[in-house]
């Protein structure tokens, strides 16, 4: 059985989104996940990302994002972590889009998909200090 | 081999854009620009072709939320066609399809304009 | 850190079957920068060659611990630097040799080093057994780190 632990670290840019989807598509695939699930665990992934560039720091490119990914018998677990000013995990809710629309929010989709697509979902915020979104996917979903 | 491309061809008065590859956030940008450049020309019925798109993150989907009322102001409409199930399945997720005409091929989208 | 000055760290376990994810992870970052195809392919063998020396020998099991694996770029070059706290090596032993005496002894990541060095330009080391080892390495960006002046010159010759 393969265990895994990973660590990669990359500067806080989209630049760098499709190195990191490559990077945990390939991962997923070794583990065994099928495509479907692959596809699921980059987007999240990427979502994830994407949130930490956007929106945890004030830009520049001096800070990075932090992605630790561990494979055990169980599934696959990747911790998204940074400094920046976090976020409030109890405001994601089930998105309304002609709600959103009408109220010009065009944003908030990135941590609902992230629960919908990954098994497992957990915050913990320290603004300012530690930021991580812990997402498991499992190999047969219990 | 993870770009993304954005191109257009005129089908009568309808713009199409057609949509290759990779939309996530660091390729929302071009996108946005084709939907500004269509808008500054008065173009505002736009058919989007996702055939070759490969894969979407809700960066991508936002851009669509952020153009559709200026259009639909003016009359027009975003409409979108030939998506691959994965990418739907995103935008089925996020409720999309309450809000946006989806077909399963271009000729249907084209048609719909002339209804 | 220089603020024209960007990192990136990739820490895996010290196994063979993730030299390709290294080797793909390395490529991609290079190719970024800006390296031609034919330079991120160089790069991608030198950083394959010094994991698979840390695989190899840096520990006595395979998986048993970790490559760190940092890429640093600035505007006129990348370096890479690979590390391990394994048993390490005397990098005085590795002078580039003559190739047969090599091949008759296959001495201790040997090959590996000899390929770096024709690959990059500048390989270095740091060895401290068992607390830090790494192999630092750079590629110049420009073709060499005086073209930026001869490209202004005369090339009528």
């Amino acid at each position: 059985m393969m265990k895994k632990h990973v660590h990669l670290q990359l500067p806080s840019h989209t630049d760098y989104l499709d190195v990191i989807r490559e990077f945990i598509s390939k991962l997923a695939n070794e583990a065994g996940f099928d495509e479907e699930n692959v596809h699921k665990i980059a987007l999240a992934l990427d979502e994830a990302c994407t949130n930490v560039i956007r929106h945890a720091y004030d830009g520049g490119d001096e800070k990075y994002v932090e992605v630790e990914a561990k494979v055990d018998r169980r599934g696959m677990t990747i911790t998204v972590s940074d400094s920046g000013r976090g976020f409030d995990p109890d405001a994601i809710e089930t998105p309304n889009i002609e709600k959103l629309l009408a109220q010009h929010k065009f944003g908030g989709f990135g941590l609902y998909i992230i629960k919908t697509v990954m098994d497992d979902v957990n915050f913990h915020i320290e603004p300012g200090v530690r930021n991580q979104v812990q997402m498991t996917k499992y190999f047969k979903k219990s | 081999m993870t770009g993304f491309e954005v191109t257009q061809k005129m089908n009568q008065d309808i713009a199409v854009l057609y949509l290759k590859g990779f939309l996530d956030a660091h390729t929302a940008p071009d996108l946005e620009k084709a939907f500004k450049d269509l808008i500054e020309e008065h173009k505002y019925n736009i058919l989007v072709n996702f055939f070759d798109l490969d894969y979407i993150s809700s960066a991508g989907l936002g851009v669509f939320m952020g153009f559709i009322e200026k259009i639909r102001e003016n009359n027009g409409d975003i409409r979108m066609s030939n998506m691959t199930p994965k990418v739907f399945k995103i935008f089925d997720l996020l409720g999309f399809p309450k809000l946006y005409r989806i077909f399963k091929n271009e000729q249907e989208a084209l048609t719909s304009f002339t209804e | 850190m220089k603020s024209d000055e960007k990192q990136y760290e990739l820490k895996i376990p010290s196994q063979t079957d993730n030299l390709e994810l290294i080797r793909d992870f390395v490529s991609k970052v290079s190719a970024k920068v800006g390296f031609h195809d034919d330079d991120v392919d160089k790069i991608q063998i030198a950083v394959d060659e010094a994991c698979t020396n840390v695989i190899k020998h840096a520990y006595d099991k395979e998986g048993e611990d970790h490559i760190g694996i940092i890429i640093k770029i600035d505007y006129q070059k990348l370096a890479i630097i690979v590390t391990d706290r394994g048993k390490g090596f005397d990098p005085k032993t590795l002078e580039l040799p003559r190739m047969e005496a090599y091949l008759a002894e296959l001495r201790v990541g040997g090959l590996g080093i000899y390929l770096m060095k024709t690959l990059m330009d500048e390989v270095n080391y740091d060895i401290q057994p068992g607390v830090r080892n790494e192999v630092r390495m750079v590629k110049y960006l420009l073709k060499d780190k005086n073209e930026k002046i001869n490209f202004t010159s005369d090339t009528s010759q």
